[in-house]
C-alpha cells in the first residue's frame, strides 16, 4: 500500500504528516521523494545508512574522431552541444541523456560517461525504514533519483509506504504519484493554501488516485478557505491539525511528535487508523 | 533594471508574502511570479483588469502514425524516458516523453513525428505604469524552466526602463530556481528557524553561490525558535552574508492574506518587520551597483 503525501504549496506540512504517520504504524516505509529540499532523514536520524551515487548519461567527445558534421548539434533539441572553434563542446547541464547524439554519430566520436548527480540514502529509524533521496546543488532535475528511489523501495517492501512527495503539480510530483495506491493532500487555512489544493486537487483527479485532504494549522474559529473548498466539491477531510504553538516547536526543532508526546500519538493513530480504511475502501471502488 | 529574486529552498516559509509587501513598499513598476508551478502572488496584487494571457508552448511531443507503424520496437528500446508504451499499439506517454526527438530519427517506417504541445499559461497585467508577469504550468508538464525563463522575459520586455523589478520565485534548488537565478542582481533568502529550514537554506545558498550569485539573508517567523534564528544569524555572520532583518510570527498575516492584502496594507507587527528588512535589502540591491559584479549564471534554458 503506497499512500503518497503531497500539496501544491510549500510548508504546509507534508513532512509533517508523512513522518508521523510512518512513525505511529507498524514496520512503514517511509520514502523522501522532495529530492531538492530532503528533510525526513532530518526527523528519523536514521541509522546504519547505505548510500548509493545516482548517475546519468553524459555524451563525451574523442576530438581526434570528430569530424566537425554537426550532426548531433543539429540533432540535439536541448541545445547543450556546441561546435564552437572547431570544437565540439557539451554542456552537462543543460543534457537531458537521451542518448541521440552518441547513437547518429556518424563517426562514432561521441560515447557516455557517467556523470553523478546525487544520492540514494537508506536507514533505520525504531522499526521505520527510510529512503531519502538527495539532489546534488546545481543540478536541474531530481527525476532519476526518484525514479530510483521508488524501484528500490518498491522491490524492497511489501507492506504500508509512506511517500513525502516534492511541492508542485509539475512532472516530478506526477512521477511521485504514479504509483501511489491513496493520495493525502494537505492543506493550509489560506487563501494561497486554497489556490494550490486546487491545483493538486486536479492533478489527483487526472491521475484518478483516490484521496483525502487533511486540513493543517486551523485556527479554531478563523474562516478557513481550504475547509470550504473541500466541502463545496464534496471531499473527503480525513482530519483537521489545530494550529498548535508546541507541535510548532516540536516539528522546528526537526523531532517527531508522536515519539514525543502522547496526545500527538493519539491523534495520528486515527488519522493513519482513518487512512488505511479509506485507502481500502476506495480500492474497492476504484481497482 | 535592478532584479531582486525572492527565494527559500524550503517551501512556505513567507516568499510571496514578503515579495507582495516589498511590491507594494516599492510600487514597483515590474514584478513577476516564477512559481509558475504553484503561483500565488496574483492572489494579493487585486488586478482589476483582464490580463494578457498566451499558449505557451514547451518542448514537442512525440506521436505515432498507427497506420505506418510497423511494429518494430525500436523506438521502445531506445527511449530513455520510459515514454513508449506498449498494449495493444505502440504510444507515446505525454507526460513521459521529453521531446528529445531519437524516436523520430530512428524509426524506419517514418511513423513517428514531434509535434509542439501546449505546456502551460503566460499570463501578463498591464498597466500604463505597471507590468504583472506571470503563468501557470499546465497539469503535470515538466518544461518549468523555460516557462520560468518565458516569465522573466516577457516582463522585461514589457516593463521597458525601470529601476527595479521584484521576482517572487519558487522552492526549491532545481530547474525553475536555477532559471530563475538568472538575471537577478541580488537574491534574498527567506529562512525559517527550523532544522529543515536551516538545511534548505543551506542548500539554496550553496545552489546560488554556485551560479556566482549576490545573496542576502532575512527570517520569517523568527520567534518561533530563537535558538535556531540565532543559529541562522551566527551562519550568515560566517559566511559573511548580509543580514537584512526577522519579521516575527503573526497570525495577522494570514488574515491579511484571506482578506487579498499584502500584510504592509494590514495594520500587523509582521508588516512593520517587513519594512525594515525592504529598506535594508533594497539598499544593498543598489549600493553593490557600483562594485564590478561578475554574476553571470548559466543554464537558464533546461527543461
Amino acid at each position: 500500500m503506497n499512500i503518497a503525501v503531497l500539496s501544491g504549496k510549500g510548508g504546509t506540512g507534508k513532512t509533517l504528516i508523512a513522518v508521523n504517520l510512518a512513525a505511529i504504524a507498524d514496520s512503514a516505509l517511509y520514502i523522501d521523494c522532495d529530492v531538492e529540499e530532503p528533510n525526513g532523514h532530518l526527523f528519523f536520524k536514521p541509522q546504519d545508512i547505505r548510500s548509493e551515487e545516482v548517475a546519468v548519461e553524459i555524451p563525451v567527445v574523442d576530438d581526434t574522431l570528430c569530424s566537425g558534421c554537426r550532426t548531433c548539434v543539429d540533432f540535439c533539441r536541448f541545445n547543450a552541444l556546441a561546435y564552437i572553434n572547431k570544437r565540439l563542446t557539451v554542456f552537462e547541464n543543460i543534457c537531458h541523456s537521451c542518448g541521440g547524439c552518441t547513437l547518429f554519430c556518424p563517426e562514432n566520436a561521441l560515447h557516455e560517461e557517467k556523470k553523478n548527480i546525487g544520492s540514494v540514502e537508506k536507514g533505520f529509524s525504531s522499526g521505520v525504514t527510510v529512503y531519502s533521496g538527495i539532489l546534488n546543488t546545481g543540478e536541474a532535475s531530481g527525476i532519476p533519483i526518484i525514479k530510483r528511489l521508488l524501484s528500490i523501495s518498491r522491490a524492497d517492501h511489501p507492506g504500508l509506504c509512506l511517500i513525502d512527495c516534492p511541492p508542485g503539480s509539475a512532472c516530478i510530483v506526477m512521477e511521485t504519484i504514479r504509483d501511489a495506491d491513496y493520495c493525502i493532500l494537505v492543506a493550509e487555512p489560506t487563501l494561497f493554501g486554497v489556490h494550490n489544493l486546487n491545483l493538486v486537487y486536479e492533478l489527483v483527479r487526472l491521475f484518478n488516485k483516490p484521496f483525502g485532504v487533511v486540513l493543517n494549522k486551523c485556527f479554531e474559529g478563523e474562516e478557513n478557505p481550504s475547509e470550504q473548498f473541500c466541502l463545496a466539491k464534496g471531499i473527503n477531510i480525513l482530519g483537521r491539525l489545530v494550529f498548535d504553538s508546541e507541535l510548532g516547536v516540536i516539528n522546528s526543532k526537526a523531532l517527531i511528535a508522536v515519539r514525543e508526546i502522547n496526545r500527538y500519538k493519539v491523534q495520528f493513530s486515527s488519522l493513519l487508523t482513518r487512512v488505511l480504511k479509506e485507502a481500502q475502501y476506495e480500492a474497492v471502488v476504484n481497482p | 533594471m535592478k532584479q531582486l529574486l525572492i527565494l527559500s529552498g524550503k517551501g512556505g516559509t513567507g516568499k510571496t508574502t514578503i515579495a507582495s509587501a516589498f511590491i507594494r513598499l516599492a510600487t514597483a513598476r515590474a514584478y513577476a511570479d516564477c512559481d509558475v508551478d504553484a503561483p500565488n502572488l496574483h492572489l494579493v496584487m487585486n488586478w482589476q483588469n483582464e490580463p494578457e494571457k498566451s499558449d505557451y508552448y514547451g518542448l514537442q511531443k512525440a506521436k505515432i502514425n498507427q497506420d505506418l507503424c510497423t511494429r518494430c520496437d525500436l523506438c521502445w528500446q531506445k527511449c530513455r524516458y520510459d515514454a513508449i508504451t506498449l498494449n495493444d499499439q505502440y504510444r507515446v506517454d505525454p507526460y513521459n516523453c521529453e521531446g528529445c526527438g531519437v524516436c523520430e530519427v530512428l524509426c524506419p517506417a517514418g511513423a513517428i513525428t514531434l509535434k509542439p504541445a501546449v505546456a502551460g499559461e503566460l499570463i501578463l497585467y498591464c498597466e500604463e505604469n505597471q507590468v504583472f508577469s506571470t503563468a501557470q504550468l499546465k497539469m503535470g508538464s515538466g518544461t518549468t524552466g523555460l516557462l520560468v525563463t518565458e516569465v522573466k522575459k516577457q516582463m522585461r520586455e514589457r516593463a521597458g526602463e525601470v529601476k527595479l523589478a521584484i521576482v517572487d520565485g519558487s522552492p526549491g534548488i532545481g530547474c525553475p530556481v536555477i532559471a530563475s537565478l538568472n538575471g537577478a542582481d541580488l537574491v534574498l533568502i527567506v529562512a525559517e528557524p527550523s532544522v529543515s529550514g536551516i538545511s534548505d537554506m543551506e542548500r539554496i545558498i550553496r545552489t546560488a553561490e554556485i551560479f556566482n550569485m549576490q545573496i542576502a539573508v532575512c527570517i520569517n517567523k523568527f520567534d518561533t525558535n530563537l535558538e535556531n534564528t540565532a543559529v541562522i544569524e551566527a551562519y550568515c555572520a560566517e559566511k559573511g552574508l548580509p543580514f537584512t532583518g526577522k519579521i516575527p510570527f503573526d497570525p495577522e498575516a494570514v488574515r491579511a492574506i484571506n482578506h487579498g492584502k499584502t500584510i504592509v496594507e494590514w495594520a500587523c507587527p509582521s508588516g512593520s518587520a517587513v519594512k525594515k528588512v525592504y529598506t535594508r535589502t533594497i539598499k544593498l540591491l543598489f549600493d553593490e551597483s557600483d562594485k564590478p559584479f561578475t554574476g553571470t549564471p548559466g543554464p537558464g534554458n533546461r527543461k
